[in-house]
């Protein structure tokens, strides 16, 4: 009965785009510049084109939030002249579901089964950082066994790999290649299906935990690492034939959707859109974790930031997250697979019966979780679509207070308005694909 | 009475005293011909999935009986059941009439198309049926390919109609791509048709597969395959097939003219658009491959019987063509494909074109060979030099203006 005074109409209004003509030079300034430093006469510029009467044949369209190319619900809005797109308004929202604050509800031993679902393309990136992050809070992050640390490598770099295969199969679809997406996704299934072996799930795996990993790799795990590794190279020499080398392939993505080294830094992105631009930032090198200073491998970076470059980035990624796995295959210690530490993992099965303290560690953990002590940490690493954060305030209990992701694909969509003005609308489509947002991320 | 008929494109069969036996057989031509191109239709849809799902490591349709024969069927039962819808801003009359004018023309150009018919050592292709001669196709009408050029720009009317009477942003933009597309297409179409009817030295379609003999005759050689090749893109560039499908473009569009029709009407449409890929590749084979003109006899066949076979055959590899552009190519831009449309296709078809003529000029005045083909090189070199210095300038202008925002 009073609940219905709590409820207030939203502001959908805030969220149109309108068109140039209607509105003043300084809102226009507020689209299109307000991030970027510009220059006088660029201002000078774009306070003409609005008063200038020619403009006014433009058509305002909505391109989401249900559209075949825009990765679930993303909800553009364009202004077009003819074909031309003048500007674009990303609108998102549409998939948020409050899992930060759900974060706030579930203990530090729940907290992997939500964060999992943020980004459900790179479920175990995400499962890690926000594992570190917590590590850190305890203060254990370094009696990690090794095992665990190299597990975590080994699950990270092919879920890398799964991710950017996925990105090859959606990129080929929005260019009309439509064959792309079958292959992609076979791929990407071989990688599941390894993923399905090891952590019982193909996605939202919740396998990497404070502490350590869920389980230990199962019998046979290293021939069927092996098998996806000796399929690739093939695979991927398919895609340079289909895809690569093909002059319309080319014409679509060479030049199209550029955004400068500047741009890119002024607006935040990372991951492939920024080192698409020739920034070879890779958290994987600049900010070595887990085990990754150890690692021989490149950080691949383009020169010319356009849709073509991301899609050769993240193609020779899939190649150099290979070597990586060689590596880490050449490397795998044996040992535990998570900390001994009976506040944080839970014990053995057998062990209940047989100790008291077994069975009180064992019902305190399931039931209240285990207590972090007061602090706030931020954790990052390289996602495949960049610099996935992990922000945790804790208050001492045994949930977080607070719980924030730095999501990349939030901040990469940022870069849209900036890489499409002035393309067509079939260039729309490939900027989209080629900044590969996941939409489960950005909503939260 | 011979004139007149010739003029009106009849038959033979139905020059003189009309009798009941020469109205049968027509009529039974007529039911046919629709019966064949609804049922082929229905198997290149089915033929299309399952190609594409090879293709795609996928299995395709296969519980519609046999081999999922029968998919089309169902699905076309299904789009007949289906509530018809009509936007409250489409233009009523215009949003109905669409689809008819659509699927109609797609349906007219199988009248034209040499089903069969004795082509071998000379023959004219006439055949003997109840003791009444006739062709082995609805009507040979003296301007023969003109009119698949006109049906195809009424096609065009199709679907830059139903776009725009869709009151409805994205079908507007798949109707203009689509004028803009089908306009530009229908030049490099018709030049290149051009070329094999100055070998042809006649517009009936008859005799175009009666100019073919045999093989080295076979327009696709004896005009120099290009031709052919401007013929393939532009034929595809003109039934919006993909790489050039922009007017549907799902991943741009939604479903571009189309996205607000369903049921039947939008059955109509994806009718017509098979139908089409069918016609179309029946048309490159009368026009260049020598339509049912066999490469060699097909023992314990009869000669009229072969043609069709022959016919089939090739057909089918063009559809095969089709399909896998369809797996394997992305799609063009709007630009990119105005681009090759005026700036290569047009230009090329209308060099060669002269080119051509040119040659049977030399050939019937009996010029000197070497001085004609060093004096085409030149000529031709200069325009292209000319077009690609023109080409240049208007992308320095544009260069210059800078972009439009």
């Amino acid at each position: 009965m009073t609940s219905g005074q709590n409820i207030f109409k939203t502001n959908e209004g805030a969220q149109e785009m309108r068109a140039r003509s209607e509105i003043s030079a300084k809102e226009i300034l507020r689209e299109v510049g307000s991030v970027l430093r510009m220059s006088e006469a660029e201002v000078a510029n774009l306070g003409q084109s609005s008063g200038d009467s020619d403009e006014d044949q433009t058509m305002i369209i909505n391109m989401g939030p249900q559209h075949p190319s825009t990765h679930g619900v993303l909800r553009l809005m364009l202004e077009l002249q003819g074909e031309t797109v003048l500007r674009c308004k990303p609108i998102i929202g549409y998939l948020h579901t409050g899992m930060e604050k759900t974060g706030e509800e579930l203990t530090y031993m729940q907290g992997g089964t939500n964060v999992t679902r943020m980004d459900y393309l790179s479920p175990l990136n995400n499962e890690l950082v926000f594992s570190m992050a917590v590590e850190k809070l305890l203060g254990i992050e370094n009696d990690i066994p090794e095992r665990a640390v190299w597990m975590r490598m080994l699950l990270s770099e092919l879920n890398r790999m799964s991710s950017h295969l996925l990105f090859l199969a959606t990129n080929g679809m929005d260019l009309g290649a439509v064959s792309m997406m079958l292959y992609g996704w076979r791929e990407r299934e071989e990688v599941l299906r390894f993923f399905q072996k090891v952590t019982g799930l193909r996605m939202n795996h919740n396998f990497i935990r404070p502490g350590g990993v869920a389980a230990d790799l199962p019998a046979g795990w290293r021939s069927d690492v092996l098998e996806i590794l000796e399929m690739l190279p093939g695979r991927l020499a398919e895609y340079d034939i289909l895809m690569t080398d093909q002059p319309i392939w080319r014409e679509r993505l060479q030049g199209v959707g550029v955004i400068t080294a500047d741009e890119a830094l002024a607006l935040g992105t990372s991951g492939p859109i920024l080192r698409s631009t020739g920034v070879a930032w890779d958290l994987r090198r600049d900010q070595p974790y887990l085990h990754y200073e150890k690692m021989e491998f490149d950080v691949i970076v383009g020169s010319y930031g356009d849709a073509f470059d991301r899609y050769a980035i993240r193609i020779n990624e899939i190649r150099e997250s290979m070597r990586i796995v060689y590596q880490i295959l050449d490397n795998m210690p044996q040992g535990d697979y998570r900390i001994q530490n009976k506040k944080v993992t839970p014990p053995p099965r057998a062990r209940i019966n047989e100790s008291m303290e077994a069975l009180i560690h064992h019902f305190k953990i399931f039931t209240e979780g285990f207590k972090v002590p007061e602090g706030e940490v931020y954790v990052a690493i390289e996602s495949p679509r960049g610099e996935i954060g992990c922000y945790i305030v804790s208050d001492g209990g045994p949930k977080p207070y607070r719980i924030h992701m730095r999501a990349p694909s939030f901040v990469n969509i940022q870069a849209l308005p900036h890489m499409m003005r002035g393309g067509l609308v079939a260039d729309a489509v490939a900027v989209i694909s080629s900044i590969d947002p996941v939409l489960g991320e950005v909503d939260r | 009475m011979v004139g007149s008929a010739s003029l009106l494109g009849l038959d033979p069969i139905s020059i003189g005293n009309l009798m009941w036996a020469p109205l049968l057989i027509i009529l039974m031509k007529v039911v046919v011909v629709f019966g064949v191109g609804l049922v082929a239709t229905m198997l290149m849809v089915w033929f299309e999935r399952k190609a594409i799902a090879g293709m795609n490591n996928r299995i395709g349709p296969n519980k519609a009986g046999p081999w999922g024969l029968l998919q089309t069927l169902a699905d076309g039962t299904k789009l007949f059941f289906k509530e018809d819808l009509l936007p409250e801003r489409a233009d009523r009359f215009v949003f109905r009439l669409a689809p008819f004018l659509a699927f109609v023309p797609a349906f007219l150009v199988w009248s034209i198309i040499p089903l069969g018919g004795d082509f071998s050592n000379g023959k004219d292709g006439l055949v003997t049926w109840f003791g009444h001669t006739t062709r082995v196709q609805l009507a040979d009408p003296p301007v023969g390919i003109l009119l698949l050029l006109a049906l195809s720009s009424i096609a065009v009317y199709g679907i830059m109609l139903a776009g725009w009477s869709s009151g409805s942003k994205y079908p507007l933009l798949g109707s203009v791509r689509a004028s803009a597309q089908m306009v530009s297409y229908e030049a490099a179409l018709g030049l290149s048709v051009a070329t094999v009817i100055l070998l042809a030295g006649t517009l009936s379609t008859s005799g175009i597969v009666g100019n073919q003999g045999n093989f080295v005759n076979w327009h696709v050689i004896s005009t120099g395959v290009i031709p052919f090749v401007i013929f393939m893109i532009a034929a595809t560039a003109e039934m919006n097939r993909p790489p050039f499908d922009l007017v549907e473009a799902e991943q741009e569009l939604v479903g571009g003219f189309n996205t607000e029709y369903s049921g039947i009407r939008f059955g109509l449409f994806f009718l017509a658009e098979f139908m089409n890929t069918i016609t179309m590749s029946g048309i490159i084979v009368t026009l260049f491959f020598g339509g049912p003109q066999g490469l060699f006899d097909i023992p314990g066949i009869p000669g009229a019987w072969e043609g069709t076979l022959w016919l089939i055959a090739k057909i089918v590899v063009f559809l095969y063509i089709y399909v896998w552009m369809r797996a394997t190519l992305p799609r063009f831009r709007y630009d990119q494909l105005m681009n090759l449309g005026w700036k290569i296709l047009i230009p090329a078809s209308l060099g060669w074109f002269m080119l051509m003529a040119v040659l049977r000029l030399a050939r019937d005045e009996d010029w000197n060979r070497g001085i004609v083909i060093a004096a085409c090189i030149v000529v031709l070199l200069l325009c292209v030099g000319i077009l690609s210095l023109a080409n240049r300038v208007s992308k320095a202008n544009r260069e210059r203006e800078g972009a439009m925002f």
